[in-house]
Order: structure tokens, then C-alpha cells, then sequence
């Protein structure tokens, strides 16, 4: 469904991304990890068009989307859930979720897209008409994942969505990706640091280090792989 | 106290049309951070494109007349919604990515444009704007009384907020206004096309200029290529004065320094009329440079 060639991005005169390559199944949960700085966020930002990219193609469905701006982006089925969240603080949860469904212009779809994000996040529900900058960590991270399921994705890319939330939390959010995964049939691409429970809950694992994909392979036998043990499970 | 109501009264006039102007201010600096200091020109345009409307109209529509007055508002203000566009779309797009420094000696430069273009166009020499209203007439309420116009102004200035409010607040493209101010990545992660945004925003701001110039010709009838700089200068430190980036606060900034520079020049001295909205400026800057309505930006982690 997404493949990444050689795909090349820099800051500037530093390159961020020296040339990786990844493909995505159709239906399945892929995780990247990898240490702080490695290049995750930079990764998911060039695929949906808020970095620009330096060589390389990003093949969606077979077509190159490298080049196009972010909101032609979404409007092919790809959307992104930011790292930090990026709620808009400053409107209600249920303008949020109207910001989300920007481009989906049938108000059926809008209402049924709607329940089901309610009643994967019922908090949500109970807080539509709240301003979403009081929300908690936990509940903007809800928010923000909410507001990208009411795009109508096909592909839905989360960057660090266990980042500041206490462990029970970290738990539902991963619960919930799952969940989303088999509902929607919505296909995956998770960036975590939490790297045992994003190998956890996906079916192929990426490592990145330093720009580079550095290992590779389907997630259980990343779980087994000694290199990746020592360096991102803790053992 | 009738003379206070009366001097509250032409302050609420003026303070209205320096309101209308401020929001385009802080409507724009809401959405790409800098100061469109071409924003007065297009308020002094507004009162040129109603000059040159009216003739026009008045072959079609009885003028002077509310309705005849009503169409020259509203094609003037359509006139410098486009131009606003116009402008951003040459003069400020192509300096998207570069410094903020860049696109506001760039701004500047579209000014003093505006300035000399007009001056060279319509001549240099002050114009008297047509009558477009019926009869100056004068009103009595009790012991008050004042003048029609004055009624206008500001009757069509809260029509025209209360406008802005539901454009901002109920409509899909104002609420995508309100998340590009907030976070234009994530409005652009959510499908939001900057530019659209960006375009719409200019167009409204500049209407409301050219609102503002057609209730300001209505009142004060001589009308010159450079009557947009002061204000259009008071109309900034209005958008500051009320928090820059703030709607309301924008509206009640102009309405403070409308009533204050009339009092002021009531009272005490006209001399000093045009310093008050720079003294404020400069005591607002000490006390709390945030603005009275103004947030200081904090990021939730
Ligand atoms: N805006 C930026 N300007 C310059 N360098 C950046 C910027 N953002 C990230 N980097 C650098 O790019 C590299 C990858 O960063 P990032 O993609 O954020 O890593 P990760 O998400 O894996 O923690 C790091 O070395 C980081 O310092
Ligand atoms: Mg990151």
C-alpha cells in the first residue's frame, strides 16, 4: 500500500534521512522504532507532505505522492496523527473532530464517522463541547487520533502515540490502534519508542537509527532478535 | 452630562470605523504573523472605490438613498476584497517561506505603492465624497441629538461584527481560519489548503477596510490618496492595544481609542488628538504587551 525508495531528507545542509526504504501491507500494522533523533518524526512528516524531500519516491497505491502539499496528501486516505498531539487548543472536542472530516462532504458519512469515534473513545463523547486545550494528556491523544479517523483514511500514520501518558493509558491507546486496525481494516504505520509494545501489537517492524533502517523483519522475530533486545527491549 | 453622551457618541462613531480596520490587522496577523501595514491604503481605496461607484450606481438606483448607499458599500467592499487578494497573491506569496523582516518592508513598499498610485491616479488634491445618504438629518432624544450619519456607522459597524462573528465562529471556512491561526501544520493535516485560508482572510479583512471607508467619507466627506496612513496607524495600535490576533479584542481596542482621542480632544486639547493612540501604544507596550484581550501562546505538553 506505501513504499518507501531511497527516500532522502534534509534540514538544511543535514541529512536527516540518508535513503530508507519501507513498504507498508495493505491492512497490517508496520511500527518504526528507534531511539530519540533517529529520524521517525522526519520520516512520517515527508510522507504526508509537511517536509519536502530530497530524493527518492513515496509510492501510495503505486503512485508517487512526493511533491504534493499535505492537504492533497489527506485527501488521498493518508493521514497523520502528529507527535505532541497537535489538538487545535483553542476549539471544542467537537470542532476538532469537524477540523478532522475537513474534506468529507457528505454529512452522513460525517455522522456515522462520528459514532464510531465515540464509541471507540467514549470520553470524547462526554466532553464534546469542552474548549480541548483543558483536556488531559491522555484524552487530546484520543482527540488527536479521533480527528485523523474522521478523515476517512485508508492509512493512518501515528507518531509516538504512548509518549507522556501514564501506563494504563499506554495500554488503551494500544488497545484501541488494534481495535481501529481490525474495525476499519484501516492500515497502520506506528512510530514508537515504546518499542516491546509496538512490537507487541504489529505484524512487521522497522528499526531506524541515525537516518538509516538499520534492521528489519516481521514483529515477533524482531521480539526474538538479540541486537534489538540489548538496544530497544530493555533486556 | 449631554455634552459627555454627545462626545461618547462621535467616539463610538470613530472608534467603530477604526475597529472595522483593526480586525483586518489582527486577522491577518492571526493567520501568517505579520503586520499588512498596506492595510490602511486598502481602507483609503475603499473610500475611491466608492467615490467612482457612486455616479455609476446612481444611473440604476435612486442617490441618494439607503438602498443606492447600500450598493455602493457593498460593491466597494467586493472591489477591495479583490484587491486585498490581488495583492497578497503578488506581493506577500512569493515571500511565504522568507523571513517575517522581508514580507514587512514588503508590506511598506505595497503602501507607499498604494500611496503614489493614488496620488497619480486620482490626483493628489482632496475629493469631496458624493452624498450617498439621504438628508444629514439631525435627531433628538431627549436633550441629545445627533446626527444620522453617526447612527449609521454605528449600526453598520455591529452589523458587519456580528457577521465577522458568525463567518468565524459557525461557518466551516472560519473555523478552519480559527485552526490555521492556531497550528497551520496540523490545518494542514487536516486538509485545510493554506492558501484558500489565507486568500479568505484577506478578502474579509479588506472589506471591512473598505466598510470602514465608506462610513468614514459618509462622516467626513473630503477624501485625499493619503487618508488611510493615520488610520490606518490607529487602527494598528488598536489590533496591539486589544491583543493582536484577537477578534474581540481588535473591536473593543478601536472603540477605546475612538472615545479616548474624542474625549481627549473634547476636553483637554485637540492639539494632541493623533498622539493619544501612540501614548496608548507605548503605555499598553509597558503594561501588558499581550494586549487587554491578548493570550500569551503556551503550549500544552
Ligand atoms: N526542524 C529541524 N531542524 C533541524 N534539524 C532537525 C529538525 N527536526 C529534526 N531535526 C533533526 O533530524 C533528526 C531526526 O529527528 P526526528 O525525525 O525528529 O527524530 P525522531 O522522531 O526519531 O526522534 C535529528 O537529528 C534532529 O535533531
Ligand atoms: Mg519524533
Amino acid at each position: 500500500m506505501l513504499e518507501l525508495n531511497n527516500l532522502k531528507v534534509t534540514y538544511g545542509a543535514i541529512a536527516a534521512l540518508h535513503g530508507i526504504s519501507l513498504s507498508v501491507r495493505s491492512g497490517s500494522i508496520v511500527t518504526l522504532i528507534g531511539s530519540n533523533g533517529a529520524g521517525k518524526t522526519t520520516t512520517l512528516k515527508a510522507i504526508s507532505g509537511l517536509l519536502p524531500v530530497q530524493a527518492g519516491e513515496i509510492l501510495y497505491d503505486g503512485k508517487n505522492i512526493a511533491g504534493l502539499r499535505p492537504h492533497e496528501i489527506v485527501a488521498r486516505g493518508l493521514s497523520h496523527v502528529p507527535e505532541g498531539r497537535m489538538i487545535f487548543a483553542n476549539l471544542t472536542v467537537r470542532e476538532n473532530l469537524s477540523m478532522g472530516a475537513y474534506l468529507v462532504r457528505d454529512p452522513k458519512i460525517v455522522r456515522r464517522d462520528l459514532e464510531f469515534v465515540f464509541a471507540t473513545f467514549p470520553r470524547l463523547q462526554e466532553r464534546v463541547q469542552q474548549i480541548s486545550g483543558t483536556l488531559s494528556g491522555g484524552e487530546q491523544q484520543m482527540l488527536a487520533i479521533g480527528r485523523a479517523l474522521m478523515a476517512q483514511p485508508k492509512f493512518l500514520m501515528l507518531d509516538e502515540p504512548s509518549l507522556g501518558l501514564a501506563p494504563l493509558l499506554v495500554k488503551t491507546i494500544f488497545e484501541k490502534i488494534v481495535e481501529i486496525n481490525r474495525a476499519r481494516g484501516l492500515t497502520i504505520l506506528l512510530v514508537e519508542q515504546n518499542a516491546s509494545r509496538a512490537l507487541e501489537i504489529s505484524h512487521f517492524g522497522y528499526v531506524l537509527e541515525t537516518g538509516q533502517v538499520t534492521v528489519q523483519g516481521d514483529s515477533a522475530s524482531l521480539r526474538q532478535n538479540a541486537q534489538v533486545q540489548s538496544a530497544y527491549l530493555g533486556g | 452630562m449631554n455634552e459627555l453622551l454627545q462626545q461618547l457618541i462621535n467616539g463610538l462613531a470613530l472608534g467603530s470605523i477604526l475597529a472595522l480596520i483593526a480586525l483586518g490587522y489582527t486577522m491577518v496577523y492571526g493567520i501568517l504573523r505579520f503586520i499588512n501595514f498596506a492595510h490602511g491604503d486598502i481602507f483609503m481605496l475603499g473610500a475611491f472605490a466608492g467615490f467612482y461607484l457612486a455616479p455609476r450606481i446612481a444611473t440604476v438606483l435612486p442617490l441618494p438613498s439607503v438602498a443606492g448607499a447600500l450598493a455602493v458599500l457593498v460593491i466597494s467592499m467586493a472591489v477591495c476584497a479583490t484587491l486585498g487578494v490581488l495583492i497578497e497573491r503578488l506581493a506577500y506569496r512569493p515571500l511565504r517561506k522568507r523571513p517575517k523582516l522581508t514580507v514587512l518592508i514588503t508590506a511598506i513598499g505595497v503602501s507607499l505603492f498604494l500611496e503614489y498610485t493614488g496620488q497619480f491616479v486620482f490626483g493628489a488634491a482632496p475629493k469631496k465624497f458624493p452624498e450617498i445618504l439621504p438628508g444629514f438629518a439631525v435627531m433628538h432624544l431627549g436633550h441629545l441629538s445627533f446626527n444620522s450619519n453617526q447612527i449609521v456607522v454605528i449600526s453598520v459597524t455591529l452589523l458587519l461584527l456580528l457577521a465577522l462573528r458568525f463567518i468565524v465562529l459557525k461557518t466551516r471556512i472560519g473555523m478552519a481560519m480559527r485552526a490555521v491561526s492556531f497550528n497551520p501544520e496540523a490545518a494542514a493535516l487536516m486538509g485545510v489548503n493554506p492558501d484558500v485560508i489565507i486568500s479568505f482572510t484577506f478578502a474579509l479583512g479588506s472589506a471591512l477596510a473598505a466598510a470602514a471607508g465608506i462610513l468614514w467619507a459618509i462622516n467626513y466627506p473630503s477624501i485625499d490618496p493619503l487618508m488611510g496612513i493615520l488610520p490606518g496607524l490607529k487602527a494598528f495600535v488598536a489590533a496591539v492595544l486589544g491583543g493582536i490576533g484577537n477578534l474581540p479584542g481588535a473591536a473593543l481596542g478601536g472603540i477605546i481609542i475612538g472615545v479616548t482621542e474624542t474625549l481627549v480632544s473634547g476636553y483637554l486639547s485637540s492639539t494632541y488628538r493623533d498622539a493619544i493612540a501612540f501614548a496608548i501604544l507605548i503605555l499598553i507596550l509597558l503594561v501588558k504587551p499581550s494586549g487587554l484581550l491578548g493570550k500569551k501562546e503556551v503550549e500544552k505538553v
